[in-house]
């Protein structure tokens, strides 16, 4: 996080992103986000229009997309408010990208659970495919950030790629993921463990195993 | 009034008010660098800890917590003291050890608290967060590695200002504050920041490695760069001013001062006339004391001499002069430099009648021909408030950008006599109308259409709580104005009675703006401090002081009397004002009644009573009917906000803020 930086305005930056407006469709989209909030609390809405500005700028460069500055100052004027308000809260929220990304952001978890479940490995596999914190890989494919945890500690050690996680990692697994994301197809998101559906226990049951037969809850239904 | 245990003493608190200022109220001290009075609670720096039961039994931070009725708070328990410690490890770990060489070294929040509440050493070894420096703009100096987060500088920006400008960026040990792509801070009150900045992030940028804090003297003078009679401490190392603060005076200027206030005194040292001079073969020539008297002497004027008050002296300066035109038998003395000639038979129709602090709770407001922001920003503050607290605000004039919304009407005077329905609607339900008009609506029947106002929405009411309101106010902009309309300082037809009686010898004192081309035949012998327009006019200079160098009566637009003192002595052989005019009486062989300036105060008192009391002067509440229709574009005279008055014009660090701020100009920073 350290390493999060703003794209520095420029007059290059201006050119390409300075007549940034929403398409059609995510027109309609904005329209119905801001009508969620009361009147005069529209500004309430800056979170899901950044997202949704994201999204638009990462459909036309077709990675996560990011939010240039000329973007931030559209939203602002969108819902009339003060341009510092929407870098505010873009530079604070790390799902927000604020500087240009290669077409796949791998994020990996570096947390407790996820480093005691090997992922010191996962960032060594990432860091020997040529990927560096913060930086876009040279061939413009691979951004890579160590984040905190996102939630997946029953299937540790966890990756996020774009909009999909990938868990039960090995080193061997994530560059099975990789190389299929590199070779262009959609490898499975969720678990990578073969043995495994979704965060079921692995073989057996060890905890509340007493439960599997009576139940020993206060309500009636378990 | 819940009652509460501060330190085993039991005190009545008032409702809302919260833990911290009950211990205030119990007078223990809590220290705090987040909390401000006259900010919204933040309860970022976690400094006010105290001990609170009943509650969870940790230490809370009383800036945010209500007091209710029974609680038992500690401040000087171990745990408190734990508390404070640990906090002021946290907060040194990322704060560098650089006061040797910053210039909060001395008056710093930070530096003080450590060494009250802190532990001696710091145990922290590793490397510290470094900030990289922030532009924001030539009157604000940033050294971000400072700063510790407590987010009072954008709260001001957003709360007070009322300009979004300064954020803070990404979060936790990365939060970094800046302005938004590191654009200047535009607003006319910005430089308050530095005020607020408990640490030494945000300092002046003109007075960067000046002085410290205890070489410097300090006065309490009053502010003259507009109306508004700002309450400023000067500070001052040997004959230099080095600096001016705002001083507390909730009445007028709460605790901020304007740019212009804060950052013209460089000019003070800049363009000065420092010996009189004589214009020989039409070119001004530097003359000792004596061979200027002695050239004034010979010129005879007998009655037919006048003055012209300029827009920042003293009563005491303008008594002095209209007792020495006065024991020559004239009566030709005026203030309005620019020509205006609205009638003066009431001060109560030429006076802000409601109050700076009165205007805070009007409800509806209509504002004519005035440019707020530039004419008077500690109003606009006001204004500001007022607003939030629901006040409908109508404009009428050019648009400018106001920081409290409100609608503008149209650009012509005519429109006062011709109110929107909906105007004039909000205007008879509100139960504290307000009308405001500025220098731009005085003339041209504006002041007389403005009076009409008044009394169709009968501004002048008593309130159900049973206190006075009166909502007729005219914003003036220039500090001498009351004081000069006191003192009779205005012909019925203005300057132009002036030109028309061609008086042989014509007294500026320190009159910038007057068109001196009008006054061709008379000999004009200014009266002043700086080389500025009135002395390029004129036949004899006499150099003065300037506001800092006199000790003086000031009446600011509301009508209020206070009282400056000197600061410093003026440079060279310029003198006070009234030894000027004490000795021209001596030159001209006349009596003037005063050979101190006690004296000449206690005849200014005896003349004019309502200036030898501080505080609001009486003029009654009867306004004049008014009437009449008005029609004209109005025009701002304020052209310029940085260069309202010969002192700004001098200043480097307002010619710079003119050229940056309102011309857009890029300056190259210098290497430092």
């Amino acid at each position: 996080m350290a390493d999060r930086y703003i794209e520095p305005d420029s007059p290059e930056l201006r050119a390409r992103w300075g007549n940034f407006a929403w398409t059609a469709e995510n027109a309609e989209k904005a329209k119905d986000i801001v009508s969620r909030y009361p009147a005069g609390r529209q500004r309430s809405a800056v979170m899901p229009l950044l997202d949704l500005a994201q999204r638009q700028v990462g459909a036309e460069l077709n990675t996560q997309g990011w939010l240039p500055i000329p973007v931030m100052e559209y939203i602002a004027a969108y819902l009339d408010m003060p341009v510092i308000r929407v870098v505010e809260v873009a530079s604070f929220y790390t799902m927000y990208n604020i500087a240009p990304i290669g077409r796949f952001h791998v994020q990996v978890c570096g947390t407790t659970p996820c480093m005691l479940r090997g992922s010191d490995d996962l960032l060594e596999t990432c860091k020997s495919r040529g990927m560096k914190k913060g930086h876009i890989s040279e061939d413009g494919l691979w951004s890579f950030t160590e984040v905190e945890c996102m939630g997946n500690c029953a299937s540790a050690p966890m990756v996020q790629i774009n909009d999909d996680n990938y868990e039960d990692l090995t080193s061997d697994r994530l560059n099975a993921v990789l190389d299929a994301l590199a070779r262009g197809e959609t490898p499975k998101a969720g678990t990578q463990d073969p043995a495994r559906h979704t965060v079921e226990p692995v073989g057996e049951p060890t905890n509340l195993v007493a439960m599997i037969t009576e139940n020993h809850d206060y309500r009636s239904e378990w | 009034m819940p009652k509460v245990k501060v330190d085993g003493v039991e005190i009545d608190v008032p409702n809302g008010a919260t833990v911290l200022q009950a211990c205030e109220l119990a007078g223990k001290e809590i220290p705090r660098f987040c909390y401000h009075e006259r900010l919204s609670i933040a309860g970022n720096c976690r400094m006010c800890l105290v001990e609170v039961k009943p509650g969870p039994p940790k230490p809370q931070a009383s800036c945010a917590l209500p007091a209710t009725e029974g609680q038992e708070i500690r401040t000087d328990s171990e745990m408190v003291k734990k508390a404070r410690e640990g906090v002021m490890e946290f907060l040194l770990i990322n704060h560098p050890l650089d006061c040797p060489i910053c210039d909060q070294g001395g008056e710093c929040d930070l530096q003080d608290q450590s060494v009250a509440y802190g532990r001696g050493a710091s145990r922290y070894d590793e490397n510290k967060r470094a900030v990289t420096e922030k532009y924001m703009g030539p009157l604000i100096k940033t050294q971000m590695t400072r700063c510790i987060h407590c987010t009072r500088c954008v709260r001001f920006s957003e709360e007070i200002a009322g300009v979004d400008e300064i954020g803070a960026l990404y979060r936790g040990e990365n939060m970094q504050i800046t302005t938004y792509l590191e654009h200047a801070a535009k607003h006319e009150m910005s430089a308050n920041v530095i005020d607020l900045c408990p640490v030494g992030a945000l300092t002046s940028r003109p007075y960067a490695f000046e002085a410290r804090p205890w070489e410097l003297k300090k006065t309490l003078g009053i502010d003259v760069s507009d109306a508004t009679g700002a309450n400023i401490r000067i500070d001052a190392r040997g004959r230099e001013v080095l600096r001016v603060l705002p001083r507390n005076n909730d009445d007028v200027n709460e605790e901020w001062i304007s740019d212009k206030a804060r950052y013209m005194v460089d000019g003070l040292t800049k363009r000065r006339l420092d010996k009189p001079f004589l214009r020989r073969d039409g070119k001004l020539v530097a003359a000792s004391w004596n061979e200027a008297f002695a050239a004034i002497a010979t010129l005879n004027p007998g009655s037919s001499i006048g003055v012209i008050a300029g827009d920042m002296v003293d009563c005491e300066t303008m008594f002095a002069a209209k007792k020495l035109v006065g024991a020559l038998g004239s009566t030709l003395i005026e203030g309005r430099q620019t020509g205006m000639d609205y009638a003066t038979d009431s001060l109560a129709a030429v006076n802000f009648n409601t109050t700076f602090s009165g205007i805070e709770t009007a409800d509806a407001i209509l504002i004519a021909g005035s440019n707020v922001r530039w004419e008077a920003p500690l109003l606009n503050v006001r204004l500001r408030k007022a607003v939030k607290r629901g006040a409908k605000v109508f404009l009428v004039g050019p648009e400018w950008e106001t920081t409290f919304g409100g609608e503008f009407l149209g650009e012509d005077l005519s429109v006062l006599g011709n109110l929107p329905q909906a105007v004039v609607d909000a205007l008879s339900n509100a139960k504290r109308p307000a009308v405001i008009l500025g220098g731009a609506a005085l003339g041209r029947g504006g002041l007389e259409a403005g009076l009409a106002l008044a009394g169709q929405f009968n501004l002048v009411r008593d309130l159900e709580d049973g206190t006075k309101w009166n909502g007729f106010n005219v914003l003036h902009m220039a500090a001498s104005r009351m004081g000069g309309l006191m003192l009779g300082y205005a012909q019925k037809g203005g300057i132009a009675d002036l030109v028309a009686a061609k008086p042989k010898v014509l007294i500026a004192l320190g009159a910038d703006e007057v068109d001196y081309t009008r006054f061709a035949g008379s000999m004009i012998v200014y009266i002043g401090h700086h080389g500025d327009k009135g002395a390029h006019a004129a036949d004899v200079i006499l150099p003065a002081a300037a506001y800092t160098e006199k000790a003086g009566t000031y009446v600011n637009t509301e009508g209020r009397v206070q009282w400056s003192d000197k600061a410093v002595f003026a440079p060279g052989d310029a003198r006070e004002d009234w030894t000027i005019l004490r000795a021209l009486a001596d030159a001209f062989g006349v009596t003037v009644g005063f050979d101190s300036f006690d004296q000449l105060r206690d005849a200014m008192i005896a003349e004019v009573p309502a200036l030898g009391s501080e505080g609001l002067a009486d003029y009654g509440s009867v306004l004049p009917s008014g009437g009449g229709s008005a029609a004209g574009q109005i025009a701002y005279p304020i052209k310029d906000f940085y260069m309202t008055n010969p002192i700004a014009r001098a200043s480097a660090v307002m010619q710079r803020c003119s050229a940056e701020l309102l011309h857009g100009e890029d300056l190259a920073e210098a290497a430092e």
